[in-house]
């Protein structure tokens, strides 16, 4: 469309010639554009890479065979078919199908490295419509936001050439009606800017002004895009006002060039930030010595750890194995979370058995714990656990009145319901007392939660509460 | 220490530089001692996966514009979901009815999540604020909404821990913050990263706090929700990291970035223990998220496509396509049914 994307204002550098429109200085390089996209930035990263699949293409013995097509009375030239392009692909790229390389050269024709030679919509198709290369002049990662002006004045210039094939399709005309319209005052000077490049165009070879056309043409279809195409060139707006921080941040001098291993504060390097910087990586290093040494095992075993939590969790992966009712989303139909609202399935309770968490996730296992802990008179450590948790989900204004709640409940002298913690862990709490927070009780509630892990939970295993409870249902997963 | 510093002339920006150059050094030996195993070669007993049949199952057409973010909610069948024309609409996806439409006071509505209770979603852009809107069907949604926090630069993602009376956002200046919703006072702030933070996840702990966050300066860090420190940080992206998801046994990290790959990032091992990418595939990741098991990683692309991938094998399982413009978001139902993603072409889709 013809109005200013905001998407782009912020990134777009400015022509400052004015209305002189680029396609006069095709014989410049094209450096003299202010570049203001970095070269790391997103956009590019992907230009650079589907540019080196395109210079493979465009290889002379290797590439896609690129020919000259007689056609009638006349020649067209430069072109390469769909299907020619794709068996390219698929040959030369790790892509999977001839789907996989169709989609790929959709997008790379959005991006207007290849165009149909007669259609505004950048597309490619698996038959033998001719495509053409863009010259690199126009690539998109030449970085120029082609302003309106320049827009009109191309127009303009395809109105002056009244040969059938250049004639404007519906929407460029509409898009040309609001231009003259939006530059009113200006319309002069543009039309005077495209006759002169009309008169230079003319000068030029048959052929060679078929394939400039046609270029030209592709570059506006990805710059102005037909209605209902996707405009590729537009940037992810969090990447674009990131950018702006990072030119505006290099202009003032203030980002120096990282190398890709300093990280975490290494932007402003100031004595107390280096100083941070070093006991948190002291911090680190002392930690990993604990781990390594804890996991003496080797690092296959730290690895391994994932394909057992696969093998545990495999028949409650609906991509894998359907639930016992099948799939909402598949059948159409609640069942499935409806039962499991009313009954309490032996798939279920099964996984309460993966871990001590995954019992207290679920609130019927979490009550079936409780009941099991009461018989054994050791439910304060849970009470005190689940009234930890509940601390620290409560709202700051209701914390300091909790936290002195739990401390007389669980933990002062004269508790009404005391609980057995380590004397660290004793201490810390009392210290941290003093100031009551959130997470004031953490240690504490990590040591009880140990402590459950360890003793009650694997004897509530054990139980033949929790076997009978298994039991009593027997439905079995469907293989998927 | 802070005082002592001034007073102190050894320690200059020089030998400060030095000594902490020599701790990364050191740091990277430490992580070299453990040999190169990767994820693929312990994996060698596991079958491939040699078929899955995952088709789009629901369309959820209503957004005028880019659909930026979503959320599923507890429920397992609503979603919320917020859009660069402003508005944030809640879904009941099973059906495809919009059950709220409400209208934000920015455009680009960068993040939105749901409260664990499902009563509350929290939203926020470009107007650098994250608002929560208590959702009720009597009355109109938007008379409720509260600001809870304001940062310095646009807030592109937000989570609640465990609690619908906290919100922890992450934002285009560089920081995370955890906010108290009803005082809106800041609990604590999250200093680190040097660019934007993209994307932040909570880890599926007993204790629930630690989460981690993914930043345009490639790097991803785990932190203590307690102390505001990092504890650990990940390095290997080449380009900006835009999404950050716990292993659903919190043992790993999978993250998607610009640089057009998937990583996985160990927390025990400390270092990267798989990288699934493939050359044909180009454009930047956006969002991941893993199935209940831990053995698929969705991860949708600029490209307009999902990929699956075997996180063990480290193979591409299969391509889902049907989006008409990049995947934004993505994101796995609670119950692991279903695969809710959001695409620049304006509409979501759940997928089974």
């Amino acid at each position: 469309m013809v109005t200013m994307n905001t998407d782009k204002s912020g990134k777009c550098s400015k022509d400052g010639n004015g209305g002189v429109s680029k396609i006069s200085q095709k014989e410049e390089p094209s450096s003299t554009h202010p570049s203001s996209v970095p070269e790391e930035s997103p956009n590019h990263l992907l230009y650079k890479k589907m540019e080196k699949i395109i210079e493979r293409m465009q290889d002379e013995v290797t590439g896609v065979p690129v020919r000259t097509v007689k056609s009638f009375m006349s020649k067209i030239p430069s072109v390469f078919t769909g299907t020619d392009l794709i068996m390219w692909m698929v040959k030369n790229l790790d892509v999977e199908d001839q789907q996989e390389a169709l989609h790929l050269a959709h997008l790379m024709a959005a991006h207007g490295y290849f165009f149909p030679i007669d259609d505004h919509m950048l597309t490619v198709k698996n038959d033998n419509t001719f495509y053409r290369f863009q010259t690199p002049y126009f690539w998109p990662s030449n970085c120029w936001e082609p302003e309106n002006t320049d827009y009109a004045v191309y127009l303009c210039k395809r109105t002056m050439q009244n040969k059938t094939r250049l004639e404007l399709a519906d929407y460029e005309a509409e898009n040309l009606a609001r231009l003259q319209k939006m530059f009113s005052r200006k319309w002069e000077f543009i039309f005077m800017q495209a006759e002169a490049q009309s008169k230079v165009d003319k000068k030029r070879d048959k052929l060679e002004r078929k394939v400039l056309d046609s270029q030209e043409r592709a570059f506006w279809d990805v710059h102005r895009p037909m209605p209902g195409c996707v405009n590729t060139t537009e940037i992810d707006i969090k990447k674009a006002c990131q950018m702006n921080k990072t030119t505006q941040s290099s202009k003032l001098g203030f980002l120096n060039k990282l190398s890709p291993s300093t990280s975490d504060l290494a932007s402003h390097p100031t004595i107390k930030h280096l100083k941070k910087q070093i006991d948190n990586l002291k911090a680190r290093l002392d930690r990993r010595n604990i781990k390594v040494s804890k996991a003496a095992d080797s690092i296959d075993s730290i690895i391994f750890r994932f394909v057992t939590y696969y093998e545990q969790y495999l028949d409650y992966d609906s991509f894998f194995v359907q639930p016992e009712y099948s799939n909402p989303w598949i059948s159409d139909t609640t069942e499935y979370w409806d039962q499991e609202k009313s009954v309490i399935s032996a798939r279920r309770v099964k996984r309460w058995g993966f871990s001590l968490i995954e019992l207290l996730k679920d609130p019927a296992g979490k009550e079936h714990f409780t009941q099991f802990l009461d018989k054994e008179f050791s439910g304060e450590n849970l009470r005190f656990w689940e009234a930890v948790q509940e601390l620290k989900a409560l709202p700051q204004s209701q914390v300091q009145n909790k936290a002195s709640e739990i401390w007389a409940e669980f933990l002062s002298p004269d508790a009404s319901c005391p609980i057995n913690v380590d004397s660290y862990s004793s201490e810390l709490t009392k210290k941290n007392m003093e100031v009551p927070d959130r997470w004031g009780f953490d240690c504490a509630a990590n040591h009880v939660y140990q402590l459950m892990k360890n003793d009650s939970y694997s004897r509530y295993l054990r139980s033949d509460m929790y076997k009978e409870y298994l039991n009593g249902s027997k439905k079995k997963a469907r293989k998927r | 220490m802070e005082n002592d510093s001034k007073d102190c002339p050894v320690e200059t920006i020089e030998s400060l530089t030095k000594e902490a150059e020599a701790l990364k050094k050191k740091l990277e030996d430490e992580r070299q001692k453990l040999n190169d195993v990767t994820l693929a070669t312990v994996a060698d007993r596991l079958d491939i996966i040699n078929y899955m049949n995952i088709k789009p199952r629901r369309t959820l057409k209503g957004h005028q514009a880019k659909v930026l973010c979503s959320d599923w909610s507890p429920d397992k069948r609503h979603i919320v979901s917020s859009s660069q024309d402003g508005k944030m609409i809640i879904w009941d996806a099973f059906t495809t009815n919009k059950e709220h439409a409400v209208t934000m006071p920015t455009t680009w509505v960068m993040a939105c999540a749901y409260a664990p209770s499902g009563n509350l979603v929290a939203c926020g852009g470009l107007d650098n604020k994250v608002t929560v809107y208590p959702l009720s069907l009597e009355e109109d949604v938007s008379l409720r909404k509260k600001t809870v926090g304001t940062h310095t630069s646009y807030m592109s993602c937000c989570i609640f821990p465990n609690s619908d009376q906290q919100i922890l956002t992450g934002s285009g200046d560089s920081t995370c913050a955890l906010w108290d919703v009803e005082s809106g006072q800041l609990l604590q702030s999250f200093h680190g990263h040097c660019a934007d933070v993209m994307s932040i996840d909570l880890a599926p702990s007993e204790t629930g706090n630690t989460f981690v966050s993914g930043s345009c300066d490639k790097m991803v860090l785990i932190w203590d929700m307690r102390t505001g420190q990092c504890v650990q940080s990940f390095e290997g992206h080449e380009s900006d990291v835009n999404s950050v998801k716990f292993h659903p046994s919190g043992d790993a990290v999978a993250t998607g970035s610009d640089d057009a790959t998937c990583r996985l990032f160990d927390l025990r091992a400390d270092k990267e223990i798989a990288v699934y990418s493939k050359e044909s595939i180009i454009f930047g990741a956006n969002s991941v998220d893993f199935s209940v098991s831990g053995r698929l990683l969705f991860a949708g692309y600029n490209d307009y496509t999902v990929n699956v991938w075997d996180t063990l094998k480290c193979a591409r399982v299969c391509l889902l396509y049907g989006h008409e413009n990049r995947v934004s978001c993505l994101r796995v139902s609670p119950d692991g049914t279903a695969l809710s993603t959001g695409s620049w072409d304006a509409t979501l889709r759940v997928w089974a």
